[in-house]
C-alpha cells in the first residue's frame, strides 16, 4: 500500500521531527557558552588592561588594598568605560537615586513595563499598516512602482533626526512615542509581505480559478497563509525594532516614567556611576529580547504543522 | 461490451466546436497550440486526450476548464458557456501536481472549495470525511500534505475535486509524476470513483496503457498544431480490473491507438510532462474569479 511511506500516531516519516529536547538543549548550551564567553573576555580584558582590583569597600589610596594591579593600563576597559560584571550585577540592588527606597532593579522593571506598553501598541499598529500597504501593492502594480520607493526612502531618515519633530508635534505625549515605533515597525512588515503575499504556488491560482473564488477569498485562504512565515520573520524584526523607537523616541519627550528616561539620567551620572547605566542597557536588551521571544512563541503555536516549523 | 459505452443520445455535457489557440508572445512568432478542435463528452463518459507532448492537449482542456480561452470556436458544458459554467462550479480539477495547502491538514484541503462554496461547517466536515473515505485515506485526515505519499497526496487532490460535486472532472495527467505500480492502483481507483460517483471524466495523459485502461473513448492528437486524428471508443469490458491489462483485447486496442499517434506524427510516452504552452502567463498574478 501507498501507507508505506506514511506515519503512525502523527509523526512525519518524510520529515521526521527531531527528538524533542536534543536541539532546545544544544541550543540553550550554545547561548550559555556565548554568555560565559562574553563574560571571560571582558573580564580577561579588565584583568590584563583594567584600573586595579579594589577589595570591596576599600577607597582609593593605600596599596595594600589592592588585590591584582594590571600589566597594562587600557583606557577603553577602565573602571568607568568598562565597569565589573559583579559590580554591575551589584548595581540592580544599589537605590535608582541616593535616599530612594526604590533599588534600580525596580526602577527598570516599571521602566521596561512602561516601554514595553508604548512599544507594543507601535509594533501592532506597524503591523497592522505594513499588513495594509503590502496587501494594496501585491493588488496594484502601479501603486507598487509608485510607493514603494518611498517606503523606502522614509527609512533611509535618521529616526534621531524626526523622532524631535513628532515628539513636538504630538506635544510630549506617549501617542508621539508609539509613533514613532509604528514609524520603525510598518517598514519591515512592508516589505516582507510584499513578497510573502506573493510566494503561494502560484498553481494554486489555477485552482482556485476552478472554484470561482473571489480575490478576498484568495487572499484569505492562500495568499494570507502562504505569507505567515514571512510575517513572522518581519514581526521579529519589528518587536526589537520597536523597543528602539520607543527608547529613543521618549528621550526628547517628558516622558519621564519609561526607559529612555532612565538610560538619559544614568547617561548625566556616569562619571558616578557607570554601573547603573550598564544595568539600564541590559534592561534594555533584555526588553527587546523578551519582546522577540513572545512573537517567537506566538509563531510557533500559529505555524504548528507546518513542513520546516520547527526552524528557528 | 456493455450498454453504457455506446454513447446515448443525451445531449453532451461538453461539446467543442471549431476550437483553435494561437500564443502570441510578444514580438516572437506566434506559436499555434491547436487548430480546428471538434468534440462532444456525453455524461457519464471517461474521455481521455493522448498525444506527445506539445500537443495541446493539456491546452485543451485547460480550454474547457475556462482556464484559459480559445482564440476561436466555442465552448459549451451543460448548455452554457465555459465561464458560466466555471462560475456555477461545475468543474473539479485535478492537476499533476496535487498543489495541496501544507498549512491545512488532509482534511482541512478537501474543505477548502467547500469553504469557498459557503457551505456550512457541519456540512464541510461531512462531507470531506466521505470524499476522504471514497479515495480510503479516512484515516489521515489529520495528517499534514508534507506526511503523505506522492500517490496519497494526489488521492487528496481527486476527494478536494469531488468535494462540491461537480458534474464534471477535469484531469490534467494526474499520475504522471508516479511511479508505474503507483500508477496502475491509481488508476484502479479513479475507475472505482468514476463508477461509484457517476462523474464524467476528461482525462490528459501521455500514457497509452493508462488511457485504453481507464477511458470509454481515446481521443488522438497530432504534434502542433493540436488536431484530433483519431477517436478509439474502448469496449473493454467493465468492470475493468487488474486481469483487464492482460486480455487480448486490451494488447489490440493498445496497439490501435499507439498506431494511430504513429500515424499523427508522434509518439506518446516520451517522458516529457509539461507542456510550456499550457501556462498561461496571465494567471500568475490578478485575474481570478
Amino acid at each position: 500500500m501507498a501507507t508505506a511511506t506514511a506515519t503512525r500516531g502523527g509523526r512525519p516519516a518524510v520529515y521526521p521531527d527531531r527528538p524533542a529536547g536534543a536541539g532546545r538543549r544544544r541550543r540553550a548550551l550554545t547561548w550559555i557558552l556565548l554568555v560565559v564567553g562574553i563574560l571571560v573576555v571582558w573580564e580577561g580584558l579588565k584583568f590584563l588592561g583594567g584600573t586595579p582590583w579594589r577589595a570591596p569597600g576599600s577607597l582609593p589610596g593605600p596599596a595594600n588594598s589592592i588585590l591584582w594591579n594590571p600589566p597594562f593600563r587600557w583606557p577603553f576597559v577602565n573602571d568607568l568605560n568598562l565597569p565589573h560584571v559583579w559590580n554591575i550585577a551589584l548595581a540592580f540592588f544599589d537605590p535608582w537615586q541616593r535616599g530612594a527606597d526604590r533599588n534600580v532593579a525596580q526602577l527598570l522593571f516599571d521602566a521596561a513595563l512602561y516601554t514595553w506598553k508604548e512599544a507594543a501598541l507601535g509594533f501592532l499598529l506597524g503591523t497592522v499598516i505594513g499588513l495594509a500597504l503590502a496587501t494594496v501593492f501585491v493588488h496594484s502594480r502601479i501603486a507598487e512602482r509608485a510607493l514603494v520607493p518611498y517606503v523606502v526612502a522614509s527609512q533611509t531618515v535618521p529616526i534621531i533626526a524626526i523622532a524631535p519633530l513628532i515628539t513636538y508635534a504630538f506635544g510630549g505625549s506617549t501617542l508621539a512615542v508609539v509613533v514613532i515605533a509604528t514609524y520603525l515597525t510598518f517598514f519591515p512588515v512592508t516589505i516582507a509581505m510584499i513578497v510573502g503575499l506573493r510566494s503561494f504556488d502560484p498553481r494554486a491560482l489555477e485552482l482556485t480559478r476552478s472554484y470561482a473564488a473571489s480575490r478576498w477569498d484568495v487572499y484569505r485562504k492562500l495568499r494570507l497563509p502562504a505569507s505567515l512565515p514571512y510575517l513572522f520573520t518581519a514581526l521579529k524584526i519589528a518587536a526589537t525594532a520597536s523597543i528602539v523607537g520607543a527608547i529613543i523616541g521618549e528621550s526628547p519627550g517628558g516622558i519621564a516614567d519609561g526607559l529612555g528616561r532612565v538610560i538619559l539620567t544614568y547617561n548625566q551620572y556616569y562619571i558616578t556611576g557607570p554601573e547603573k547605566l550598564w544595568a539600564a542597557i541590559i534592561a534594555s536588551g533584555l526588553l527587546g529580547v523578551g519582546f522577540y521571544l513572545v512573537v517567537r512563541a506566538v509563531e510557533v503555536t500559529v505555524l504548528r504543522g507546518r513542513p520546516g516549523a520547527a526552524e528557528g | 461490451m456493455t450498454a453504457d459505452d455506446a454513447a446515448p443520445p443525451t445531449s453532451p455535457v461538453v461539446r467543442i466546436a471549431g476550437v483553435d489557440k494561437v500564443f502570441a508572445r510578444g514580438d516572437q512568432a506566434v506559436t499555434k497550440a491547436l487548430e480546428g478542435i471538434d468534440l462532444e463528452i456525453q455524461s457519464g463518459e471517461f474521455v481521455s486526450l493522448i498525444g506527445p507532448s506539445g500537443c495541446g492537449k493539456s491546452t485543451l482542456l485547460r480550454i474547457v476548464g475556462d482556464l484559459i480561452s480559445p482564440s476561436t470556436g466555442t465552448v459549451t458544458v451543460n448548455g452554457k458557456s465555459a465561464e458560466r459554467a466555471r462560475r456555477d462550479r461545475d468543474y473539479g480539477m485535478v492537476f499533476q501536481a496535487p498543489v495541496l495547502f501544507d498549512w491545512r491538514t488532509v482534511e482541512d484541503n478537501v474543505k477548502l472549495p467547500l469553504e469557498i462554496l459557503g457551505q456550512d461547517a457541519a456540512t464541510r466536515t461531512a462531507r470531506a470525511r466521505e470524499m476522504l473515505e471514497l479515495v480510503e485515506l479516512g484515516d489521515f485526515m489529520k495528517h499534514h500534505p508534507y506526511q503523505l505519499s506522492g500517490g496519497m497526496q494526489q488521492r487528496v487532490a481527486i476527494a478536494r475535486a469531488l468535494a462540491f460535486q461537480p458534474s464534471i472532472l477535469l484531469m490534467d495527467e494526474p499520475f504522471g509524476a508516479l511511479d508505474e505500480m503507483t500508477r496502475e492502483r491509481m488508476n484502479s481507483e479513479v475507475l472505482r470513483i468514476w463508477e461509484q460517483t457517476a462523474t464524467t471524466i476528461l482525462f490528459v495523459t501521455h500514457s497509452i496503457p493508462e488511457a485504453v485502461f481507464l477511458s470509454s473513448r481515446v481521443v488522438v492528437m497530432s504534434p502542433r498544431p493540436g488536431r484530433i486524428t483519431t477517436v478509439v471508443d474502448i469496449d473493454l469490458p467493465r468492470p475493468r480490473n487488474e486481469d483487464s491489462r492482460e486480455s487480448r483485447r486490451y494488447f489490440e486496442l493498445v496497439t490501435t491507438v499507439r498506431e494511430a499517434l504513429r500515424r499523427g506524427g508522434g509518439t506518446a510516452d516520451d517522458g516529457a510532462t509539461i507542456d510550456p504552452a499550457s501556462v498561461d502567463r496571465t494567471m500568475a498574478e490578478g485575474a481570478v474569479g
